[in-house]
C-alpha cells in the first residue's frame, strides 16, 4: 500500500500522536500556524494554550517531572522561541526530558533577518542535548522520532526541533516507523561487571559509608532498588535537592538533604565519610561547598549514566557508567552474595550520626514581628496534604524550606528548579504536573517574587480546569537575596523590597490578583487560620486556589554553609556552629 | 599546558562546527588549531583539533565532545603513532640581493615557491609544527608580509583507519 501523503504540519501532529504524546503546552504565531491547524483536529493530543511561552516550557517540565513522561512545548519563531529559552536551560540543568518544537521562517528567508527570525538552534546549542533544523516536509517524522528518542534515553534532557514554515506547508509521503539514523548516539545503560565487583568490595570494607543520592535516581526510577541497597548496607542516605523523595524521609537511615542548606547530619556524614556511594549525583558546588575541603577522607564510587559527570569535579575511585536502576540492581546482587560472609560493622558510625541527629534536628526559631513563621506554614501544607501530593517550589527561601520541612516519601513528588534556580518555575510547573497527574493534589509553593514572574498561567489553569493550589510565602521581599544582605552585606537591603506585605502599599494585592484570574483567593495572617485555609484549598477543586500567607521577612534559612566555605563550616543558626566529636 | 591532537569523525551536519567550537569555549577548553574537511566516506567529516589542556584533564574534553550527538568517534593521535602535518603559505619580502638566500632556505626546508613578483615570493611549506616554526624563524629576517596556515592534520600510522570499526 502506498504511503499517505501529508503536509509537514500534519506529519508533526501524526508523529507526536504515534509517539504517544497526549499533552502539549504552547502558544501559536505566524511561523507555527500551519501546525496549529491540524493540531485542532487531533483526538489524541490535548493542546493547552498558555499565556507566555516560558510557562509552556516549565509546564512541560512539570509534566515530565511529575509523570516521568516526555514534556512537550511548542512556540512560534523569533520571540516565541526565545521565550522558551529559560525553560530549556532549566531542563538542561535538571536533566528533564523535554521536546521543544518551534516554527521558523521559510527556508528561503533564513539568514535575511526576516520578520520574527531568530537563530533558535544557534541560541539553544549550549542548553540542549541536541537540536534540529527541519527544512523539508519529508524529514519531519524521522526528526521528531529522533528528537524524542534523544530527549528520553540516556541522560534525559531538552531537544529542540525548529521547523521552517515551508517544511510545514510542503507535502511528503508519511513513512512510519521512520528510520532513526544516529550513529554517534549510543548511551551506555548496562554497567561493567568488574566495576560492580570493585564497588561491592569497597562497600564491604567501608566503616563510614554514605549513599549520596542525586536526581539521577529519580529520573531512572531506581527508588525501589535504592531502598534495597540502603537496607543491605545499613548505611546512611542523603538525598540532594534534586533527589528529595528518592528515599523515604520516614526511613531511619535518611539523614535528609546535604549541601548549602542541608541538615547538619547530612552535611557532616558526607564530610566524615570514608566512602561516598554516589548515585546519579554530580558533586554540584551547592552540595560540596569548597570542593577542596569536601569529604577529604572519602573514597568515591560514582554511578552516572553520563560518563562526562564522572571525574568532572571529584576523582572517582570506582567509576560506573550506566543507568542507575540497572547499576543498583546488579550491585544489590553482588553485595547480597558478598555480605553473606559478614556485614560491615557500622556501629561506631551510627553512634556518631545518631548523636548529630539528636543534637541538631531541623528546626527554626519563631519570629517576633507578629507575622507567620514561613517554616510552620510549609510544614502544615506538607502535613495536611501528605506524601501522595505533588509540591512544586519556586526559587528562594521558600524553596529551601519546602525541601526541608515537607516530608517526601516518594519520587516525583518534589519538583523544583535545582540546577538553574529559575524564579517563575513553580506555577507553570505545578500546572503541568496537574495535567500529567490529574488525580493528585498539586501545590505550587511560591515566593512573592517568583510568583510575579509567571503568575499569568493562573488564567491557563482557571480556563482549562487545572485546579492547582498556590501557596504564596509572602515575605514582601526577595527573601533569599535579602538573607544574604543580612548576613554578608551589613543589612544593606539594596533592591530586595517588594511591597507585597500587608503593612506596605501591597502592589499587587495577591488576593485581588488571584480573584481577577478566577481563582479562590485567601489571605492568611494569623496562625490559627493556617489549617483552615489549607483545608479549604484542598477541598476546592472547581478552580485554582491561591493563598497569600503573610510571613515574616526576618525568617532565615538554616543550616547554612556560606558560599566559598568548606562544609566543615556549616552553621545551624546564625553564628552557631555544631560541635563534632567522637570521630576524626 | 599540555597539547594533544584529537581526531574526530563526525556527521557532516549543519551547525556541526559551531557545536564543536561552542563546546570548547563554553567549557573553557583551549583550541590551538582546528582543521575540518570531508572524509573518504560521504556524509562524514574529519576534524583534527589541537587542544591545549590546563586544569581540566583531556578526558573531560573527549567525554564532553562525545556527548555531541553528531560526533561518532574520537581518537587521540600522538606523535609516535601518527603523522602530523601543518600547511602554510608565507609571503616574504625579497629583492635582488635577498632572493637567492630565501630560495636556499626554501630548498633546505623542502618548501616550494608558488608565486613570484619582483619584490616578494609566496612560499608553501608542509611539515610538522616544529619544522614549520623553524622555517618561519629563518624567513623572519627577510620580512614576512603575510602568513596563513591550516590547522594541524593528523592520521594514524599503519593500514587501519578510524572509520573501519565505526561503520560496521
Ligand atoms: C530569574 C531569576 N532572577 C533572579 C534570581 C536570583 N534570586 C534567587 S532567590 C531570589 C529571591 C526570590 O524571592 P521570592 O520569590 O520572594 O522568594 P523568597 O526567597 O522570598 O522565599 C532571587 C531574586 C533567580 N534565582 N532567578
Ligand atoms: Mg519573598
Amino acid at each position: 500500500m502506498a504511503n499517505e501523503v501529508l503536509t509537514g504540519a500534519e506529519a508533526i501532529v501524526r508523529s507526536l500522536e504515534l509517539l504517544g504524546i497526549e499533552h502539549i503546552f504552547g502558544l501559536p504565531g505566524g511561523a507555527i500556524l500551519p501546525t496549529y491547524d491540524p493540531l485542532m483536529d487531533s483526538k489524541k493530543i490535548r493542546h493547552i494554550l498558555v499565556r507566555h511561552e516560558q510557562g509552556a516550557g516549565h509546564a512541560a517540565e512539570g509534566y515530565a517531572s511529575a509523570s516521568g513522561k516526555l514534556g512537550v512545548c511548542i512556540a512560534t519563531s523569533g520571540p516565541g522561541a526565545t521565550n522558551l529559552v529559560t525553560a530549556i536551560a532549566d531542563a538542561y540543568m535538571d536533566s528533564v526530558p523535554l521536546l521543544a518544537i518551534t516554527g521558523q521562517v521559510g527556508s528561503k528567508l533564513i539568514g535575511t533577518d526576516a520578520f520574527q527570525e531568530a537563530d533558535i538552534v544557534g541560541i539553544t546549542m549550549p542548553i540542549t542535548k541536541h537540536s534540529f533544523l527541519v527544512t523539508k516536509a519529508a524529514d519531519v517524522p524521522a526528526t521528531i522520532a529522533a528528537a524524542v528518542m534523544i530527549a528520553t534515553t540516556g541522560r534525559p534532557g531538552p531537544v529542540l526541533v525548529d521547523i521552517t514554515k515551508d517544511a510545514q506547508q510542503g507535502k511528503a509521503e508519511f513513512v512510519w516507523p521512520p528510520v532513526i539514523d544516529l550513529p554517534g548516539y549510543k548511551p551506555v545503560t548496562k554497567p561493567h561487571g568488574k566495576q560492580i565487583q570493585a564497588a561491592a568490595s569497597l562497600i564491604a570494607e567501608s566503616k563510614r559509608p554514605v549513599l549520596y543520592v542525586g536526581g539521577g535516581v529519580v529520573r531512572a526510577g531506581a527508588h525501589k532498588e535504592l531502598l534495597k541497597l540502603a537496607e543491605l548496607i545499613g548505611a546512611p542516605v542523603v538525598t540532594t535537592l534534586m533527589a528529595r523523595g528518592a528515599f523515604p524521609d520516614s526511613h531511619k537511615q535518611n539523614l535528609g538533604m546535604p549541601g548549602m542548606h542541608g541538615t547538619v547530619p547530612a552535611v557532616t556524614a558526607l564530610q566524615k565519610s570514608d566512602l561516598l556511594i554516589t548515585l546519579g549525583a554530580r558533586f554540584d558546588d551547592r552540595v560540596t561547598g569548597d570542593v577542596k575541603g569536601f569529604a577529604t577522607g572519602a573514597k568515591v564510587i560514582h554511578v552516572d549514566i553520563d560518563p562526562a559527570e564522572i571525574g568532572k569535579i571529584r576523582f572517582a575511585d570506582v567509576p560506573i557508567v550506566g543507568d542507575a536502576k540497572e547499576v543498583i540492581t546488579e550491585l544489590n546482587q553482588e553485595l547480597s552474595a558478598l555480605l553473606k560472609k559478614g556485614q560491615p560493622d557500622l556501629g561506631e558510625w551510627w553512634t556518631f550520626l545518631d548523636g548529630l541527629v539528636e543534637r541538631y534536628p531541623l528546626g527554626y526559631t519563631h519570629v517576633e514581628d507578629g507575622k507567620l513563621s514561613p517554616q510552620h506554614v510549609i510544614t502544615r501544607i506538607g502535613e495536611l496534604s501528605g506524601p501522595e501530593a505533588i509540591y512544586a517550589a519556586g526559587v528562594g527561601q521558600h524553596q529551601m524550606w519546602s525541601a526541608q520541612f515537607i516530608k517526601y516519601e516518594r519520587p516525583n513528588s518534589w519538583l523544583n528548579s535545582g540546577g538553574a534556580g529559575t524564579m517563575g518555575y513553580s506555577v507553570p510547573a505545578a500546572m503541568g504536573a496537574k495535567v500529567g497527574q490529574p488525580d493528585r493534589l498539586v501545590w505550587a509553593i511560591d515566593g512573592d517574587g517568583c510568583f510575579q514572574m509567571t503568575n499569568q498561567e493562573l488564567a491557563t489553569c482557571a480556563i482549562n480546569n487545572i485546579p492547582i493550589k498556590v501557596a504564596i510565602i509572602n515575605n514582601s521581599s526577595l527573601g533569599m537575596v535579602r538573607q544574604w544582605q543580612t548576613l554578608f552585606y551589613n543589612e544593606r537591603y539594596s533592591n530586595t523590597d517588594l511591597n507585597t506585605g500587608t503593612d506596605t502599599i501591597m502592589i499587587p494585592d495577591f488576593v485581588k490578583l488571584a480573584e481577577a484570574y478566577g481563582c479562590l483567593a485567601i489571605r492568611v495572617e494569623k496562625e490559627e487560620d493556617i489549617d483552615k485555609a489549607i483545608k479549604l484549598a484542598i477541598e476546592t477543586n472547581d478552580r485554582p486556589v491561591v493563598i497569600d500567607f503573610i510571613v515574616s521577612r526576618d525568617a532565615m534559612v538554616w543550616p547554612m554553609v556560606a558560599a566559598g566555605l568548606t562544609n566543615d563550616e556549616v552553621q545551624y543558626a546564625r553564628d552557631a556552629a555544631p560541635v563534632w566529636d567522637g570521630i576524626e | 599546558m599540555s597539547k594533544h591532537v584529537l581526531s574526530l569523525l563526525v556527521e557532516d551536519k549543519p551547525g556541526l562546527l559551531t557545536r564543536v567550537a561552542g563546546l570548547f569555549s563554553r567549557r573553557g577548553f583551549n583550541i590551538e588549531s582546528l582543521a575540518v574537511g570531508t572524509s573518504e566516506i560521504e556524509g562524514l567529516s574529519r576534524i583534527t583539533v589541537v587542544v591545549g589542556v590546563e586544569g581540566a584533564p583531556l578526558e573531560q574534553v573527549t567525554k564532553q565532545l562525545n556527548k555531541l550527538i553528531n560526533v561518532i568517534k574520537i581518537v587521540e593521535l600522538d606523535a609516535e603513532t601518527a603523522v602530523q602535518r601543518d600547511h602554510m603559505l608565507i609571503k616574504v619580502k625579497t629583492d635582488a640581493s635577498t632572493r637567492s638566500a630565501v630560495l636556499e632556505a626554501v630548498t633546505l626546508f623542502r618548501a616550494r615557491v608558488i608565486d613570484v613578483v619582483s619584490d616578494a615570493l609566496i612560499i608553501e611549506v608542509t611539515g610538522d609544527t616544529a619544522k614549520c616554526a623553524a622555517f618561519i624563524k629563518v624567513l623572519e629576517p627577510f620580512g614576512i608580509k603575510e602568513l596563513v596556515q591550516s590547522g594541524v592534520l593528523a592520521m594514524g600510522r599503519g593500514s587501519k583507519s578510524i572509520t573501519e570499526k565505526v561503520l560496521k
